[in-house]
């Protein structure tokens, strides 16, 4: 006998609303929908009624966790529309602060998985270290979570050499921090206890069904869009970060391992920063189509814009990473305990106020 | 009993419409850098044991009912803090179709936060503020009417103001 068990959306592990309907048989879950719509405000359509610089700072507020790669997908769309060419400098100052970004992303998803199985210590611990990246933001930006430092044709603000000596600094403490807790992470009995073989979907499976980001790399399938090469990535050495289990253990690991990669990025980024202007000046408004891939911290964005001449656009489509990942997430959910369902759930580091927008 | 409950309000948090920007800048007063702790705060999931509601984001269509669910089901007296301008007017999203306009809207606002986002330091502010008002209403006093960080966006206009017109008369 089965029966319906409402999970959210006023949930405590969750940090965002979202509600899914269990079908339970005992404590094991047959089926699972979602069901949408609580943070929906209609950020597409007001798109299209400001004009298309005004959307630079409206797009960041997609989301405030990956704020910065989201007008940067924007900023690179309008670019490819009108023709741009962005100076080297500001491809290298956008690498710095989107790998910040997926550093702190990171840092809080893992935090609230800590959380979601009940690993409070872990859970302040990551969190702390996070107040590392967020001061090494701070301090390059003036902000700690919208940035608007990415506009069209480049970027708006500079890093000097003294922030960027303190941004290295700030790398070094995250390195000698992190690597206690991520020690933990990787080794510890009831970590793995809570995480080894649960949610499990295989390649294949996440491939079909569209999974993007940790969600896909962690079933043992190579595909980040940074291998393209977009802003200065083709120019770092970079190369994806797999793990083949497909379980919420080896998605957990992408990230663990993708935060040691990106430190290294923004290191090298800061490294090479080549001389020269920030911003290309540009006339005229978009005309044409674009669609712009950008890999963010839970996977692949795609923004579609259409222009038509003048300075709104016709069009703007945001498909986000986590709306691809809701359909594995349905299929992992099937045939586990109810008490893991908020594990799973974490463990595709769901962002529905990207996914409703 | 008083005591203990402005020693130690206890929090919950409501995402209405918001970018999750406020969120996690919320969720990070939380952690040991900012440490609300210290002041006895507390973050529950169940709006029955709270005494402090935090409300970041607008309100839409559809989490209106939520809302106003979360809200009547604390026990009194109750505080809410909204963080952020978003629910205050709405912020950069007053203009978007699915956006009722700001938490006022929908349950009484004791404390505005301002900021998009606040940093982690104003939403303390808010908090601490939250619990002198707590133990003014706990005593049966009068409340201020919380002061609005900028003038409303959406829903109705502000008065205007005679007493300039009459002076110049």
């Amino acid at each position: 006998m089965s029966m319906l068990v409402p999970f959210g959306p006023q949930h405590p592990v969750l940090p965002e609303p979202l509600q899914l309907r269990l079908e339970l048989n005992d404590e094991k879950v047959v089926s699972a929908v979602p069901v949408v719509g609580y943070v929906h405000r209609g950020l597409e359509k007001l798109a299209e009624q400001k004009d298309f610089i005004q959307d630079t700072f409206l797009i960041e507020r997609v989301c405030g966790i990956c704020s910065f790669m989201h007008s940067m997908a924007y900023s690179m769309g309008i670019e490819e529309l009108m023709g741009i060419q962005v100076p080297d400098r500001a491809r290298y100052l956008r690498v710095v602060w989107a790998e910040l970004h997926r550093m702190h992303s990171h840092l809080l998803a893992l935090g609230l998985l800590a959380d979601a199985f009940g690993f409070e210590n872990l859970f302040y611990t990551i969190w702390k270290i996070r107040e590392e990246i967020m001061d090494a933001m701070e301090c390059t930006t003036g902000a700690r979570v919208m940035l608007g430092s990415c506009c069209i044709g480049g970027v708006r603000k500079d890093i000097s050499a003294e922030q960027a000596k303190f941004v290295l600094e700030k790398l070094n403490n995250f390195e000698k921090m992190f690597k206690r807790s991520s020690e933990v992470l990787m080794g510890d009995y009831s970590v793995k206890e809570r995480l080894v073989g649960v949610g499990v979907i295989d390649g294949k499976k996440a491939y079909e069904l569209g999974a993007v980001g940790p969600s896909l790399r962690g079933s043992g399938i190579a595909k980040d869009h940074r291998m393209t090469g977009y802003a200065a990535y083709g120019e770092l050495g970079f190369e994806p970060v797999v793990e083949k289990d497909g379980d919420c253990y080896a998605r957990t690991m992408v990230r663990v391992r993708e935060l040691y990669q990106s430190m290294t990025l923004v290191r090298e980024a800061l490294a090479k920063l080549p001389e020269g202007e920030l911003k290309t000046p540009f006339k005229g408004n978009p005309s044409g189509e674009a669609a712009v891939r950008v890999e963010q911290p839970r996977g692949e964005v795609l923004y579609y814009l259409r222009g038509n001449g003048t300075d709104k656009l016709d069009r703007l489509r945001i498909r986000t990473p986590t709306f691809a990942n809701i359909a594995p997430l349905l299929t992992m959910l099937v045939g586990c305990n109810l008490p893991d369902v908020a594990v799973i759930i974490l463990s595709i580091d769901p962002c529905i106020s990207c996914t409703e927008r | 009993m008083s005591k203990a409950i402005s020693k130690s309000p206890w929090v919950v948090h409501f995402n209405c419409n918001s970018c999750n920007g406020c969120d996690i800048e919320f969720l990070a007063c939380l952690t040991p850098t900012y440490d609300v702790e210290r002041f006895g705060v507390l973050h529950v999931g169940n709006p029955k044991h709270a005494d402090v509601l935090v409300v970041t984001g607008s309100v839409n269509l559809r989490n209106r009912h939520v809302l106003k669910n979360v809200y009547d089901q604390m026990p009194d007296p109750k505080v809410v803090v909204a963080m952020g301008i978003c629910p205050a007017t709405g912020g950069i999203f007053a203009d978007c179709y699915n956006v009722v306009g700001g938490v006022g809207s929908v349950i009484p606002v004791d404390v505005h936060v301002p900021g998009c986002p606040p940093r982690p330091e104003a939403m303390i502010d808010g908090i601490i503020e939250a619990v002198g008002i707590l133990e003014k209403k706990r005593a049966g006093l009068a409340v201020d009417p919380p002061l609005l960080p900028v003038k409303t966006v959406k829903g109705p206009a502000p008065a205007p103001a005679p007493q300039e017109a009459s002076e110049k008369n």
